[in-house]
Order: structure tokens, then sequence, then C-alpha cells
């Protein structure tokens, strides 16, 4: 058993532009990020295509007391592919004390950004980010 | 399975401590062991819990020398737990399956944890450790953060508009402050008001700072032994009626994060065991490291259907004479959160109520009382049920 998508080539995806998952031959669920089973099934019948880089809000919050490192205040946000997999990213294109529950639900494009990686970290990597539509 | 009993447990007074971890785990490991009329020759493993001593104290691989502090025998394996939040509730429900299962007949099981030592930019940074290191971290990640998606969540989902939402969220801490004021051991030993929850410094949006438990040092243990030995040791064991556990991965694999999938199937599990039914718990110490996880727990426990939970502490039902007693420690809230040790404080506080010793916080006739600990983003949650 090989994992049919590693986190290395996820990662060469988002930097080229693509955000790949791993569809289900089992269930049709669509696993993103990827990892060795079916996130919904367990199913290890898995074949890596693109997702559609677009979704909707499912929920955000503005961290405002961040981590070592990071200079709040900044916008994370869950959204929902319309492949129906969930990302967790950024949202890079607007002030963050401006955001509010209008945002639920709206429509967002997804994209890529280079992150630093800290000392405690895998290294710099490539992490999601929204743009309102 | 044998049956299998909690003898002895001990807290150290949660706070900030110059102490060390091994110092903190000194006094209430060697606390709960004299409280069970042994000596420290008799324990025959020890289950240690501890997060982040790497980074606190440069220290990793404690638990051997928390053995050595305290005394215990050569031939006594010692084992680190780590299950972040969850952590020392993992180390007990370990420790009881192998005494359940013979293996051991007396374990010491408990956790330490010093966050203070960190300072809160690299305690932030090293609790945001327990999300996923890969695709949630980078983000910029924070517990209060997760916790504040799942409030956004929760208001949208069950369209209780967010002021009125947190209003409710703002009596959750209310109420576990005012336990707490009773717990001499607690960290936040203070009344706050709505007022003052609401006025707080944002964290993340929509928790406030009273919307979230401090770090906390402190530590905390329990003896755990077969039922008969129990009996010839101590005059009022509690017995473990049932247990539970399980893991639910990475947030974004869960998408609805008002539903913590961990705690359902593990509370199911530990109700089966002990084969009773939500209405049957007199007192419960859960996982309210923010004021939204109180309402969560509830919700996940049963005790009200989804979406109809975030009112209780407002309506009085998980205050003294309510319902069911929800935290009467003061809950991690109040009483603290030393992650490490967290677990092994909420047995303590419960078997504690189930032999009547809690002086003026005391549940009256309090039968059948519930551990409830969360780890990590929502991944990881761990039931204990204990009883008379
Ligand atoms: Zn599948």
């Amino acid at each position: 058993m090989t994992v049919e998508l590693t986190f290395r080539e996820y990662q060469d995806g988002l930097e080229q532009g693509k955000l790949l998952g791993l569809y289900c031959g089992e269930c049709g669920a669509v696993t993103v990020p990827p990892q060795a089973v079916c996130s919904e099934c367990g199913s290890r019948k898995l074949k890596i295509g693109e997702v559609e880089k677009k979704g909707i809000i499912k929920t955000f919050t503005v961290i405002r007391i961040a981590a070592e490192g990071m200079t709040p205040p900044f916008i994370i946000a869950m959204v929902e592919t319309y492949s129906g997999a969930w990302v967790m990213g950024n949202i890079i294109d607007m002030d963050a004390d401006s955001a509010d529950m209008d945002l639920m639900g709206k429509e967002v494009i997804i994209d890529s950004r280079q992150v630093k990686g800290d000392v405690y970290s895998y290294g710099d990597i490539h992490s999601i980010v929204f743009k309102l539509v | 399975m044998r049956e299998v009993a909690i003898l002895g447990a001990e807290m150290t007074k949660f706070g900030i401590y110059d102490k060390t971890n091994v110092e903190l785990f000194s006094e209430a490991g060697l606390g709960a062991i004299e409280k069970s009329n042994i000596e420290p020759d008799k324990i025959e493993a020890l289950f240690f819990g501890n997060c982040m001593g790497d980074f606190e104290e440069g220290q990793l691989h404690m638990a051997s020398f928390a053995h050595s502090a305290i005394g215990l025998k050569k031939s006594a394996p010692a084992l680190r737990f780590e299950s972040a939040c969850a952590t020392a509730t993992v180390a007990i429900r370990n420790a009881a399956l192998l005494v359940g299962a013979g293996v051991y007949d007396i374990v010491l099981a408990g956790g330490s944890e010093r966050a203070n030592a960190m300072g809160t930019p690299l305690a932030t940074r090293t609790f945001a450790m327990a999300s996923h290191a890969l695709y949630e971290t980078p983000l910029g990640i924070t517990f209060p953060g997760v916790f504040g998606m799942a409030t956004h969540m929760y208001s949208e989902k069950y369209n209780i508009p967010l002021d009125e939402l947190k209003r409710h969220m703002a009596e959750v801490a209310v109420k576990n402050h005012f336990h707490g004021v009773n717990n001499p051991k607690a960290h936040l030993r203070k009344e706050i008001t709505v007022e003052k929850v609401l006025s707080g410094m944002m964290v993340a949006d929509p928790l406030q700072l009273l919307d979230c438990c401090p770090f906390s040092d402190g530590s905390a243990a329990v003896v755990i032994a077969d039922a008969k030995t129990a009996k010839d040791l101590i005059k009022k064991p509690v017995y473990i009626a049932g247990m539970g556990q399980a893991a639910s991965g990475p947030l974004y694999y869960q998408k609805d994060i008002t539903r913590v999938k961990s705690r359902e199937i593990s509370i199911k599990k530990a109700y089966k065991e002990a084969g009773i039914t939500p209405s049957d718990i007199d007192v419960c110490e859960l996982h309210d490291c923010f004021t939204i996880a109180e309402i969560f727990a509830l919700e996940g426990f049963g005790f009200y259907e989804f979406g109809k939970g975030y009112d209780a502490a407002t309506k009085g039902e998980t205050r003294f004479g309510g319902k069911v007693v929800v935290n009467p420690s003061g809950g991690l809230k109040s009483k603290g959160h030393p992650i490490g040790a967290t677990g092994a404080a909420q047995v303590t506080e419960i078997a504690e109520q189930l032999r009547e010793e809690s002086g003026p916080r005391q549940v009256e006739g309090a039968k059948i009382g519930l551990v409830d600990t969360l780890g990590g983003d929502f991944g990881t949650v761990c039931n204990i049920i204990l009883r008379r």
C-alpha cells in the first residue's frame, strides 16, 4: 500500500495553481487535503483528481491573540467546496475588523500562498487562502 | 473485566508556580498515595500525563523522573501520556483498563503541566501544535479560534442571533466562577458578571477573554485498584461504572463542528457500560475550556437536544439546585486548566463529591458522577462515569 497523493505532491499542485483531491471509488466522496484513505468511508480505492477551486464559507473567526510569529488580526474560515470536501484557509482580501456574520454562506475562490515555517514546523509550505467572489 | 475503583485522589491548587512539574506531581501523587493508606512501593505502574514539558522545562521522558521523585519501585514501569487537553483522563482510563484486565492491582495515574513557564505567545504556539500541523496550524489557528468558528456555526445553524447566544455563553462563565469561589484550589477564585464577560478583550471572534479558561499550572493524581484491594484499603472507594473514548481526526474532515462526534461515540459507550441514561447523572465535571464548549457537552451527553442547550446556565439548570450540577469545582474556567493534569482533577472532584467530602460545594446525595474531557480540536474525547 503506497499513499496515492502525498503531502509533497499536494503541495506541488497548490504551487501550480491546482487543488488536488482524492476521488473515492466506493462512496464518491472527495478527500482534501489528502490522506491514505477516504475521509468519509475509509476506502483505499482513491483516484487523484482536480477539485474546483470554489466554495461557500461555512464558518470563520478573527484571530486577535495570535501564536508566536503571527501578526493579528487575521481571518480563518472553513469552506465547503462544491465537491463536498471542506478546507480551512485564511480570507485575505478583506479587512479583518470588518468580518462579521454576513460572511456566512458567501462564495469564495480558493487559492494558496506560501507560508514561512518556524523552527518547530515542517518548513515553508503552501497554505489555502480564500478570496470573496 | 474486574471491577475497578478510585482510591486516594489529590490535586495541587491550580495557578501559577515556580515549582517544577515533577515537584507539583510529587505533591499530588504522594497525596493520593497517602489517602490510599499505602506506601509508594505498592504502586505497580505510573501512568503520567504531560503535554509540553519539553517546551516548559526542556524535559522529555518526564514520567521516569516523576517515578523516581516519589520513590516508586524500579519494577513499576513509568509511561508518559499525551492526548492534548484530555491527557490525564486518557491516562486514568488506560490504567483502569489494565487493572480491570488483571495486569496490575494498584496503579498511580495523573499528570502535571506548567504552561505559564512558556509565556502567552509560546504557550499559544505550543497549544496550536495540537491542531493539524500541516493544514490548520500554518493558518494561525488557535484553540479560541477553533471554538470561535464553532460558535459562529452554532449561531447560524440554530438561528440564534450571535448577541443573544453570547449572553447565554457569558452565563456559563458566570456560573462556573460562582461555583469556583467555593473551591480553595481554584486558579481564578472570584465571581464575575455577564457585563464583565461581554466587555472583555476579544481573543478570537466571537470569544472574549472571559469566555476562555486560563493557562494554569498544577498537578493531580489518583490511585486506581481492583475493587477487592480497594475495599481492604479505604472506607469509601468510588467505583468506575463505565468509560468511553473516541477519536475524530482533523477539523476539516469533521465538517459540522457544532457536533463533537468523538464525544457522541464516547459517551454512548460509557452510558452502556454503566447501564445508565443521561438523567441518572447527579453531578458532572465537563470540559468547559470555552463557554461554548460547555453548551456542546451538555448537548452531546443528551442532557439537552442539539441546539437547545445554549440557555441551560441562564435558566439555572446547571447550577447548584438545578437539574444536574455542572462543574461544581468551577470547571476549567475558574478552577483552571493545566492540560496534562485537568482530567485527573476532574476525577478528583467527582470522587470527592461521591464520598461527600466536598464541603460547601457538596452536591447533596450525589451517587453517580460524570467526567468529560476533550482533547485537541475535538480529536479526542474521554468519559469516565463514577458511582458510590
Ligand atoms: Zn469513500
